[in-house]
């Protein structure tokens, strides 16, 4: 049994020296029930969380929240407010927890690094050409060099879809590795992009060439294209990093973003979280948000449970 | 041949242009009928609606909107005999129909009565407008039921604003009836929304809620509970019509303070440049 799983490991780590051993490997795993799937997720969504229950699924969604603002328009300011927000969502309420980070892109990093100093919330960065990701491998690493310098500690990069649907592997797994390694200390998030992915079958397959090229965490979207994160799409990569962790050991973490906006849609996810791969992963650590909207939703939610009164927008900020 | 059966009808809920039964599937009898039983979370639900409904209704014109509320006034008079069905007596329904032609026509008129320019003491064009205050959570009373009702609507969305309305809980058929008739009337889906059930149950809700701008407590019979929801529309300054007196006349002329009640004024200083 020890000697199987130690094999198993070792043979895992030499996955990526050959174009062939990953095709093999990669077409090697085992489809995905799209059926089983669709259905196993809807099921999940069913279940009623009410009360304490409810309290602690929206502190918890809250600090996994990852506050994010890509927009061509952003302004030092506007990402200095949105740090702000980060630290102290509800500002009437001190025991409201802060979110798990910032996301913005490089460019913005300095202005946020300055407010979220030492606060604990992590500030994340889009790299790697995003969000199309096609862009010379060396305008990558640059961009991605450039955020760490800037203060990003995690890394939010893109995968070479045009690479991987045309079934270059290689090129898609050493892009990761390279951009792991300009990360230096940074966590990484692989962007999969589901929604130009096609099938459940290619997520499946993007997400573990994602965790054994070194991924920290597999992320669905980018938020610009028509399909973002869906349950499904979430319980198949959810199953990949419990059977990656089964195999060689190591946990990896899970973001699905894009198109979360209200807290019954988070507390769907958390509740597949649950039954998919067990409370490990219910933490910041091993599973964020990636949501702008959400947080007031969270908030109002999370106001009607403490006064018994029905929030409104106009009481939560615009951003 | 077999004997044909007839088609019982249910009584739901009209919420953002839908006819859901109520989210927590309860209902009563009226009338050998069943009415849903609408629960906070309906209320939660219907205030959703109106509030997503509130930017394309107040924007639309005043011209639009008054032909819409005609439209209204048309389809009701199509259906008078199914009121009349109903137990409404045939010149309440006639004194219904000719209420939203009423407000319809006021619904360009009322900016140039209630606003204008205004003398100021200094080189200005000075020009109050007045604007739809926005969600307006009402109680219709419980007699005349058809009359009521569209007494208490009507002049809450001429102006842009978006209604939730609790149905008189003795009569609520006609409030549904209604709605039909809203849901056929070009009347987009939200400004007006339909709650049948106890008004202990969901008022409060509707009272307290943050998102509401605005309570008409017309049809509160009990003084305990007007007070108390007076005290929750305060928390964020709601505008407040009272409860109607027991002997209110709902067949005289309705004045303007339903339609004013439920305004705010927007007021413009402009340098007259001369």
């Amino acid at each position: 049994m020890t000697a199987t799983a130690t094999s198993a490991r070792s043979d895992l780590s030499e996955l990526g020296r050959s174009e062939t051993a990953l095709r093999t490997f990669l077409h090697g795993l085992p489809g995905v029930d799209q059926v089983g799937a669709e259905q196993r997720a809807a099921q999940l969504g069913t279940r009623s969380i009410k009360t304490t229950a409810k309290a602690e699924a929206i502190d918890l969604a809250i600090r996994m929240v990852d506050l994010t603002t890509l927009e061509g328009a952003d302004t030092p300011g506007k990402v200095r407010a949105l740090a702000a927000k980060a630290l102290r969502p509800d500002p009437s309420d001190p025991s409201c927890p802060h979110v798990g980070a910032v996301c913005v892109y490089p460019a913005m990093v300095p202005h946020v690094a300055e407010v979220l100093a030492g606060s604990g919330v992590h500030l994340a960065s889009v790299a790697t050409a995003f969000p199309s990701g096609q862009a010379p491998l060396e305008i990558k690493l640059a961009d991605t060099r450039a955020a760490v310098a800037a203060g990003a500690d995690e890394i939010d990069m893109v995968i070479n879809r045009g690479a991987f649907l045309a079934g270059r592997f290689k090129e898609v797994y050493d892009e990761i590795v390279a951009t792991k390694e300009a990360c230096g200390d940074a966590h990484l998030k692989v962007i999969l992009e589901t929604g130009e992915l096609a099938t459940y079958d290619n997520v499946r397959r993007a997400s573990w060439l994602a965790m054994l090229a070194g991924g920290d965490f597999i992320k669905t979207s980018t938020g610009k294209v028509p399909v973002a994160a869906t349950l499904p799409v979430t319980l198949v990569m959810l199953e990949a990093v419990r059977d990656f962790r089964a195999a060689t050991g190591r946990q990896v973490g899970v973001k699905p973003a894009g198109g979360i906006k209200t807290t019954k849609d988070a507390i769907k996810y958390l509740v597949m979280v649950n039954e998919t791969v067990g409370p490990d992963w219910l933490d910041p650590d091993w599973f964020r948000f990636g949501a702008s909207s959400l947080l007031n939703d969270l908030l109002m939610q999370r106001t009607k449970l403490t006064t018994g009164v029905y929030a409104g927008p106009d009481y939560f900020t615009l951003d | 041949m077999s004997e044909r059966v007839a088609v019982r009808k249910t009584y739901k809920l009209f919420i953002g242009g839908k006819f859901p039964r109520s989210e927590s599937g309860r209902s009563y009898l009226v009338q050998d009928s069943n009415v849903s039983l609408a629960s906070r979370k309906d209320a939660r639900d219907a205030v959703v609606a109106a509030r997503a409904a509130v930017k394309g209704w107040a924007g639309a014109t005043a011209y639009n909107r008054g032909q819409i509320l005609y439209r209204v006034a048309e389809m009701l008079e199509g259906r008078r005999d199914q009121f009349v069905a109903l137990g409404a007596p045939a010149d309440e329904v006639d004194a219904a129909i000719d209420r939203w032609v009423w407000y319809a026509g006021w619904s360009d008129k009322l900016p140039q009565v209630y606003g204008g320019a205004n003398p100021v003491a200094g080189p200005y064009f000075n020009l109050s407008a007045p604007e739809p205050t926005g969600v307006v959570a009402a109680v219709a009373p419980e007699a005349p039921a058809l009359l009521g009702l569209v007494s208490v609507i009507a002049p809450a969305i001429v102006t842009g604003n978006t209604v939730v309305v609790a149905a008189s809980p003795a009569a609520p058929l006609a409030a549904v009836t209604l709605a039909e008739v809203l849901a056929t009337s070009d009347l987009p889906g939200g400004v007006v929304n339909v709650l049948t059930g106890r008004l202990a149950e969901t008022v409060p809700t509707l009272a307290a809620h943050m998102d509401v701008n605005a309570v008409d407590l017309t049809g509160v019979a009990d003084a305990e509970l007007a007070a108390e929801l007076e005290v929750k529309a305060a928390e964020n300054l709601k505008r407040v019509l009272r409860p109607a007196p027991a002997d209110h006349d709902w067949y005289a002329d309705p004045g303007l303070t339903r339609m004013t009640t439920l305004l705010e004024t927007k007021t413009v200083w402009h340098p007259k440049g001369v």
